[in-house]
């Protein structure tokens, strides 16, 4: 089944239309676009590799085939707005400026990791980013982001949301809490459904009743738009629209952006439930990469030489990433008992020290 | 120093914070324009309005979440569950969000947050309704765990608890919110992590919490009767546990009765009696007892009920067993 073209529906009255239109990019910032597109995919690439040489261990969902709901949705942002999402994390990092270095060193279990090798590849994090993780429980960021979005508003920050979930994660009671209190209480979040037709090995309609996945927004009351998720000018259009309402009006929407995942659903997946056909097709169809890139030759905004270039910076940062997570120190095993406990400064410290 | 109930005292603790702070706010089912379904938080919405006193739609999971998402973000919330029995619906987020993001992180986030309400059985609410859950909470490692027996604690924690950088599950129990005592006014705070003596004794010590402490002191009286003197200790921080204080105690009457509403297997008991036996062994001149809920899902009845919770009859059989 192909991405049907994105089209917008709005349940009842129109919330509101956001009066800022939106920017038009430079040749320069959409060749951006593309460079950090391929970022994410040679770093996954080299993550994969690592994965097989028993360099990262437990589970690795990979994110290539999706780099540009990431990537769009992420650059109609401001610096100060957070971002959450799932398990498959590494792409919302990198497309938020996180480092390879420091994203490639929390998948090899290092202190320089940018959960001190704590979280691993599902719980990235980083504050200073606005980047709020990396949830390992389906379903379970969605109330945080309302709780972003509710401190955001709380403090007038004029800032805004993203929390993105899979299409299985729509399943999740969590999930429709979230949504009414986000649109009860107007917080000024977007719920990014990033809808790559199968959880784990469940496909959409063996898990949903109800499609499009976006209707789920109209129970409450909000705007629903849907998004092609191969088409990053198309996530960013639709993003842009979604983003607008929360920050010029406080509210939320439920955004459905369709994608495909070329890989297994983490590396442990045989992948038995979907054919090799099929993927290629997908591939074939409509891939992110080379979607923009020849729309971008089209325009004249690259060359093929300037592509080479950037594909060859992309994989020296990934091999760059690779190389200073495996000279990256472990872990002292005496910071198994650091991080646990956030220092008190209105009361003394009562708890014996860790291990007493 | 007023005479004042249980929930007089928590109001105080409420009204006093978020007063002092303005990033404290309190969310919860019925707790705005209802007053609070145990009239907690009666008059704290016309005292801060309806930003800082925050009625919910009935979504625990929902809006606990929402409480940890606004703490890593610097607010301090006090989300409060109509009970603690229906905390469980709320069970991810308090264990893998609260419990676990900081550590995660790698130590990038606080999450000031208190999670309060009230709890426990006796009241013939049948078994979804009867929940003790503090050892449930008190086996997530970053998680402070607090149950107040008294107003002048309950006042005096839940102040340390707000104030407190790191979550805090304040467990209340909802047959002690009319019991009436002293509670000192203004700028009262007592330390989290230490436990209360709130009778001495020589022959033998009772360890308690929350509502077992009045069981505790309520079978001491009778145990003076028969010439027997027991200590009473209430531990009013189930996590961190004041060793400091049960040992002392156990020096002096070498025996140990614990008394706790909790189901028995891995009940907080069970951690104080291993710690017990394995620093104060020496100490010791009898087994340690407990007394506890029963293994069973609460009962309705009122026979039935009575027979599961705690009673003076069985602290003071086990106090006379481990004096025997
Ligand atoms: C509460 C919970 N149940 C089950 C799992 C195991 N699990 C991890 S990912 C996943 C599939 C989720 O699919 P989807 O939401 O579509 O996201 P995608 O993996 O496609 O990005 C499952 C069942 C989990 N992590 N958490
Ligand atoms: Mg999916």
């Amino acid at each position: 089944m192909a991405t049907a073209g994105a089209k917008k529906t709005r349940s009842k009255e129109k919330p509101g239309k956001s009066p800022a239109v939106l920017p038009i990019l430079t040749a320069t910032e959409r060749v951006d676009l593309l460079r950090k597109m391929v970022l994410i995919r040679r770093f996954e690439q080299k993550a994969a590799q690592a994965f097989m040489q028993a360099k990262i261990k437990g589970f690795c969902h990979l994110y290539i085939g999706q780099e540009a709901v990431a990537v769009g949705s992420i650059s109609t942002l401001h610096e100060g707005d957070a971002v959450i999402t799932a398990y498959r994390d590494h792409g919302h990092a990198l497309a938020r400026g996180m480092s390879a270095r420091e994203c490639m060193a929390e998948l090899f279990g290092k202190i320089t990791g940018c959960s001190r090798g704590k979280g691993g590849s599902m719980h990235f994090f980083s504050k200073e980013k606005h980047f709020h993780g990396g949830h390992g429980i389906v379903g379970g960021q969605t109330p945080l982001a309302a709780g972003i979005a509710f401190a955001q508003k709380y403090n007038q920050s004029g800032a805004v949301t993203v929390c993105y979930l899979g299409d299985g994660a729509v399943n999740q009671g969590a999930f429709h809490e979230a949504l009414n209190l986000a649109a009860l209480w107007k917080l000024p979040v977007i719920y990014v459904i990033e809808n790559n037709e199968y959880a784990m090995g469940t496909s959409q309609h063996r898990s949903s009743a109800g499609d499009p996945l976006v209707k789920r927004a109209d129970g409450y009351d909000m705007a629903g738009i849907t998004a092609h998720g191969a088409d990053v000018d198309d996530v960013r259009e639709k993003m842009w629209d979604a983003v607008q309402l929360a920050r010029t009006e406080s509210l939320p929407s439920l955004v459905e952006i369709k994608t495909y995942r070329y890989r297994g659903h983490s590396m442990s997946d045989p992948g038995h439930y979907r054919s090799k056909d099929e993927i290629e097709n997908r591939k074939k169809e409509a891939d992110p990469l080379a979607l923009y890139r020849e729309r971008l030759y089209k325009e004249k905004a690259l060359t093929e030489k300037q592509y080479e270039e950037i594909e060859r910076q992309c994989v020296a940062e990934a091999e760059d990433s690779v190389a200073f997570a495996e000279s990256s120190p472990e872990p002292e095993v005496n910071t198994v008992f650091e991080d646990i406990f956030a220092p008190e400064d209105q009361m003394p410290e009562f708890r014996p020290p860790i291990g007493s | 120093m007023a005479v004042c109930t249980m929930r007089e005292a928590l109001n105080q603790a409420l009204s006093e914070e978020m007063e002092r702070d303005e990033r404290v706010f309190l969310m919860g089912e019925e707790v705005a324009e209802y007053q609070g379904a145990y009239k907690v938080s009666s008059g704290l919405l016309q005292k801060f309005g309806p930003k800082r006193v925050v009625d919910t739609p009935i979504s625990e999971s929902g809006f606990a979440g929402l409480g940890v998402g606004a703490a890593m973000m610097g607010l301090r919330p006090v989300v409060e569950f109509m009970t603690w029995s229906f905390s469980m619906v709320a069970y991810d987020q308090i264990v893998n969000n609260a419990g676990a993001i900081r550590y995660m992180s790698g130590g990038q986030y606080s999450i000031p947050i208190v999670f309060r309400g009230s709890s426990g059985a006796g009241l013939q609410v049948g078994a979804t309704h009867s929940h003790t859950p503090e050892n449930w909470y008190a086996n997530v490692p970053a998680l402070t765990v607090i149950t107040p027996g008294f107003p002048d604690d309950a006042k005096g924690l839940l102040k340390s608890a707000i104030r407190s950088n790191n979550p805090v599950c304040f467990i209340e129990n909802e047959k002690l919110y009319g019991f009436k005592d002293e509670v000192p006014d203004g700028e009262w705070i007592v330390p989290i992590g230490q436990a209360r003596i709130r009778r001495e004794g020589n022959d033998v010590t009772l360890i308690a919490n929350s509502a077992s402490t009045h069981v505790a002191l309520g079978a001491a009286g009778k145990l003076a009767a028969n010439g027997i003197s027991a200590e009473v200790i209430d531990l009013r921080t189930i996590k961190p546990l004041d060793l400091p204080t049960i040992l002392a105690s156990v020096a002096k009457t070498n025996r140990v009765v614990i008394v706790e509403e909790n189901k028995p297997f891995a009940g907080w008991g069970a951690q104080v009696a291993y710690e017990i036996q394995h620093r104060s062994f020496d100490h010791l001149d009898a087994p340690i007892e407990r007394v506890t809920g029963l293994d069973v899902p609460q009962p309705y009845a009122r026979v039935l009920e009575q027979a599961v919770m705690p009673s003076e009859e069985r602290v003071i059989a086990a106090a006379e067993k481990s004096l025997a």
